[in-house]
């Protein structure tokens, strides 16, 4: 270890929201619930199970939203609620222990239990909070049993994921009070991700880095008054709040998209924690340079086009500060499911004024908006990216941009390049 | 409470989408939370439908709970007819919209909508997709079908087609095979539906003198309404394999009063190519394969009488998710010897599967994952589907073109005639040999050929039971593994389940021999 660290830190706040107007919509939303988050939160937390206390929809959401059923017996599933069951609620706890019997009998490797609500649970008031203190006392130690809300009226997609690592939060174990800072990643990213991350932050002197999540249940980062942390996605709001409960502090920064994005990421950290210019830039150099490379190609295809985002993830704005900045396009409008200015502010000031931003969603408005800015691409969901290439509109899905490492220099390549893919398709088909 | 992994069926409410996505001009308001829209992309993304499905969901937030859900819907019902401007409208909730207890249709009838309004009452708890899909249908017949002209006598015999869904398995080119088989028989199609079908066609129903019921799952309740109703029989019979399909036409012959031989007739002109292709010489090789048929009922029950009377494969087993038509499947599991398998337990499926160690899989994208991870070869003959199950190129399941793809279909997975030959020939070449196993199955059917006969569950059973298995002898186990490898986990199972029961403790190659007389017998 290096030089002594400061125990006591102050973390620079950006300056406050342009009051640029927001369109804030109510109608069919056409986007997923936050049960969805389940893809991929299952694969990064490799011991733990998360059950849905749902109903049919639940589970057949499940399987359709993956696309395909790859995993054997993967680790998530739904306990249906039936008929008789919504009959009296005096049993349905005991129906919901006996499921969670069953489930940890079959899976002895299971460390962590999520049981996770969805909206016929929350219509029905079914208490989860009671039953996951209930099954914890019961299956201490060998199994934690946490609760949190996927439901789609409360969640929109990666909400699901904010709301799970919220849960998470409050059973991290305290970090010493004379411990030195230390920074805290927060958010789920793909193992190749956090890897390179890692490296980073080493050969700054800021390690060792702890991730929230971690890949085992019993290896959660410690949080205390002398954590900092770096969000490494946009929708953490309850997760935020959670961890700064905790002592813990929020070091704001844009995302780590792109070269830019990546290497303003790390620079909020590596001020917090002093490190000097010339070491941070002889880190990133190299790699920041790779990333620019990397992007040439599809900057030169993309630059100049318009984008228009339908909301989905809550990353469309970090994605439109990457598109337009790095690589030259315009947007013209960007929807959001929720807009965290505070969170977002960094990203967000960096757009230009003319921009339509919408919060929400009224889906058949959106379209027409849509098809009168005639944008050379659209972001949007499964459920309309057909449909709008029928009618002549380029379209990238978006949840590929949840479910692809997208974050770093190393990625910043491939990040264009899911851009650039639709619209080199275009002009190559001759049918 | 049931714990579920996968499921067969998606919850009734998307038998409905499948309904309205089917017609031209009908549309579908949905009281549902935000979420319930994944359902669009079934139509959009699976089956590559040009438009989004026309259903408007409500999308209410656990904020609108406390207050006025109800307004919610009223504004979408009315928003949706003014910029949809469709002929008819169904109405009604999903699981989390049925809790809230809003009254879509009693709601609805408030607004006086210019055009005809259906409340659908679809319990989620309690039913499923394909229920959902008969239900909606039947109530959309029920509220419409008898508004329309009373039929006009006419010199043309004609039918409904009754059953086809969107997202339905190969309903598009069953559809077209049936219709051209009919009218080439000299049946007029007066109208198919729900697929493809204007609002407007309904009011036509009666004016069929009968009605082919295509799907059972989502057609039979609707069938029997109108032959109640508009004394229209209906066929009993899908046409799947060529068999069923000339038992189908002369049911259609004896409904539409065609004379005794006009089939015959008929066949003289049109026939399938699976008969031929069966009985030449290289099909001998498929002779008793071991076939396990799992699906909806419909093409459960035909895909079954397909593999034994028509491939001459022997079925090992048979179920469906189907609970509907629990019964039938059972009737012809029976006459198979066999116990039917009722589960809309994925993990059920997998068990027996395993157990039974088929040569062939037949069943649905869920059995598909089974046999990929078991190593078998397996083909798609029912729903639940996938983007493949709606294949670019004409490939129905019905009628004689139906049964020339049927041909193909269950034989392709399989190692073929002369491939096996010559892997047996070639068992010690060093690339060309066994445990490479059939080229297109890739690495799994290597790791199976590897363990499939010593971990069978019914010798880890024995294992664990601690009833020690008899001893091979080495000359034993070389000359087992002379034995081409797809009958060697059985021949390995007969042999040991043999010198169990004669109580051997080494199994020699004399054993062997002796087992194999006694299991030929």
């Amino acid at each position: 270890m290096g030089a002594q660290r400061p125990h006591e830190v102050t973390i620079p706040q950006p300056s406050g929201c342009s009051q640029r107007p927001i369109l804030h919509e109510r109608g069919q939303h056409e986007v997923f619930c936050g049960l969805t988050g389940i893809m991929w939160l299952h694969r990064k937390i490799q011991d733990a199970f998360f059950l849905i206390v749902g109903s049919r929809t639940c589970a057949h959401l499940m399987q359709s939203a993956a696309g395909v059923m790859i995993f054997a017996e993967p680790r998530f599933g739904t306990a249906i609620m039936e008929e008789r069951d919504l009959a009296g609620l005096a049993d349905m706890h005991d129906e919901l222990d006996a499921v969670v019997e069953k489930l940890l009998k079959r899976r002895p490797e299971i460390r962590l239990l999520f049981l996770v609500g969805s909206c016929p649970s929350e219509v029905i008031k079914l208490d989860l909070g009671r039953a996951a203190q209930r099954l914890s006392q019961r299956y201490n130690p060998g199994v934690r049993i946490l609760n949190y809300s996927g439901s789609g009226i409360e969640t929109t997609f990666t909400q699901g994921e904010d709301h799970c690592l919220a849960s998470i939060v409050p059973t991290l174990p305290p970090e010493p009070e004379d411990a030195p800072i230390n920074l805290m990643v927060v958010g789920a990213l793909s193992d190749v991700v956090e890897d390179q991350f890692n490296r980073l932050f080493e050969e700054l002197g800021i390690g060792p880095v702890r991730f929230l999540p971690a890949r085992l249940a019993d290896d959660m980062p410690p949080v205390g008054k002398n954590t900092v942390f770096l969000l490494a996605q946009p929708f953490l709001t309850e997760t935020k709040r959670a961890l700064e409960e905790r002592g813990a502090k929020h070091i704001p920064a844009i995302f780590p998209l792109g070269a830019e994005g990546t290497t303003q990421w790390l620079k909020a950290a590596a001020d917090v924690f002093e490190v000097s210019a010339s070491i941070f830039e002889s880190v990133v150099e190299k790699p920041r340079k790779r990333a620019e490379r990397a992007m040439i190609n599809h900057r030169e295809k993309l630059n100049g086009k318009s984008v228009f985002f339908f909301p989905d993830s809550q990353l469309e704005v970090p994605l439109a500060r990457f598109l337009i900045e790095e690589l030259g396009m315009q947007a013209t409008e960007v929807g959001t499911p929720y807009l965290n200015k505070t969170i977002l502010s960094p990203d967000i000031n960096r757009l230009p004024e003319t921009i339509r931003m919408s919060e929400g969603q009224d889906v058949d408005q959106q379209l027409d908006r849509c098809r009168d800015d005639a944008p050379d691409i659209v972001v949007c969901g499964l459920g309309l990216a057909n449909p709008l290439e029928v009618e002549g509109i380029t379209t990238k899905w978006s949840i590929e941009l949840v479910f692809t490492p997208i974050q770093g220099y190393e990625q910043a390549g491939d990040l264009a390049e899911l851009f650039a893919r639709p619209l080199n398709r275009r002009t190559r088909l001759a049918v | 409470m049931q714990l579920t992994v996968w499921t067969y069926e998606g919850p009734p409410h998307v038998g409905a989408m499948r309904i309205a996505t089917a017609m031209k001009d009908l549309h579908y308001v949905l009281h549902a939370p935000q979420g319930d829209t994944y359902a669009d992309l079934l139509f959009t993304m699976i089956e590559r439908r040009k438009k989004r499905p026309p259903v408007t969901f409500t999308t209410f937030q656990a904020r609108d709970l406390g207050g006025d859900t109800s307004q919610l819907f009223m504004d979408a019902a009315r928003d949706a007819q003014a910029r949809f401007n469709p002929s008819a409208m169904i109405v009604g909730a999903s699981c989390t919209g049925e809790l809230i207890q809003d009254d879509p249709g009693g709601l609805a009838k408030t607004l006086g909508l210019p055009i005809p309004v259906i409340p659908l009452e679809l319990p989620s708890y309690s039913k499923k997709e394909n229920w959902g899909a008969s239900e909606t249908f039947y109530q959309l017949v029920r509220s419409l079908a008898s508004q329309g002209p009373e039929k006009q006598e006419s010199d043309n015999i004609s039918c409904n087609i009754i059953g086809p869904t969107a997202l339905g398995f190969r309903h598009r080119d069953d559809v077209q095979e049936i219709v051209s088989l009919l009218e080439a028989f000299g049946v007029t199609v007066n109208v198919v539906a729900p697929l493809d079908a204007e609002v407007g066609d309904i009011l036509r129903l009666k004016q069929a003198d009968f009605n082919v019921c295509l799907y059972p799952e989502t057609g039979l309740t609707s069938c029997q309404w109108m032959k109640r109703q508009f004394k229209q029989p209906f066929t009993k019979i899908v046409p799947i394999g060529v068999g069923a399909t000339i038992d189908f036409l002369c049911e259609v012959a004896e409904l539409a009063g065609f004379p005794q031989d006009s089939v015959e007739a008929f066949l003289q002109s049109h026939e399938s190519r699976l008969p031929w292709y069966s009985r030449s010489i290289d099909s001998t090789y498929l002779t008793g394969k071991r076939v396990f048929i799992f699906g909806d009922a419909t093409h459960a029950i035909a895909m079954a009488r397909v593999a034994k009377e028509e491939m001459g494969y022997e079925v090992v087993g048979l179920g469906t998710y189907s609970r509907e038509f629990a019964r039938d499947v059972r009737e012809l599991a029976e006459r198979y010897e066999l116990e039917a398998l009722i589960t809309d337990d994925y993990l059920e499926v997998e068990e027996a599967i395993g157990n039974l160690q088929p040569e062939l899989v037949l069943g649905s994208q869920m059995e598909r994952h089974i046999a990929k991870r078991l190593g078998l070869p397996c083909a798609v003959i029912s729903s639940p589907v996938h983007v493949q199950d709606f294949p670019a190129s004409y490939s129905p399941q019905m009628g004689f073109e139906g049964a020339n793809v049927l041909f193909d279909t269950l034989v392709h997975p399989l190692t073929m005639g002369l491939e096996e030959h010559l892997l047996h020939m070639f068992r010690d070449d060093f690339e060309f040999n066994d445990a490479a196993g059939p080229s297109h199955l890739g690495h799994s059917a290597k790791q199976t050929s590897q363990n499939s006969a010593p971990q069978s569950a019914a010798e880890m059973e024995t294992n664990t039971s601690g009833n020690a298995l008899p001893v091979w002898t080495q000359d034993a186990e070389q000359e087992l593994r002379k034995i081409p490898f797809f009958v060697r986990g059985k021949a390995r199972r007969n042999t040991e389940k043999y010198a169990s029961h004669k109580g051997l403790a080494e199994i020699t190659m004399e054993t062997l021999y002796e087992a194999k007389s006694h299991f030929s017998r």
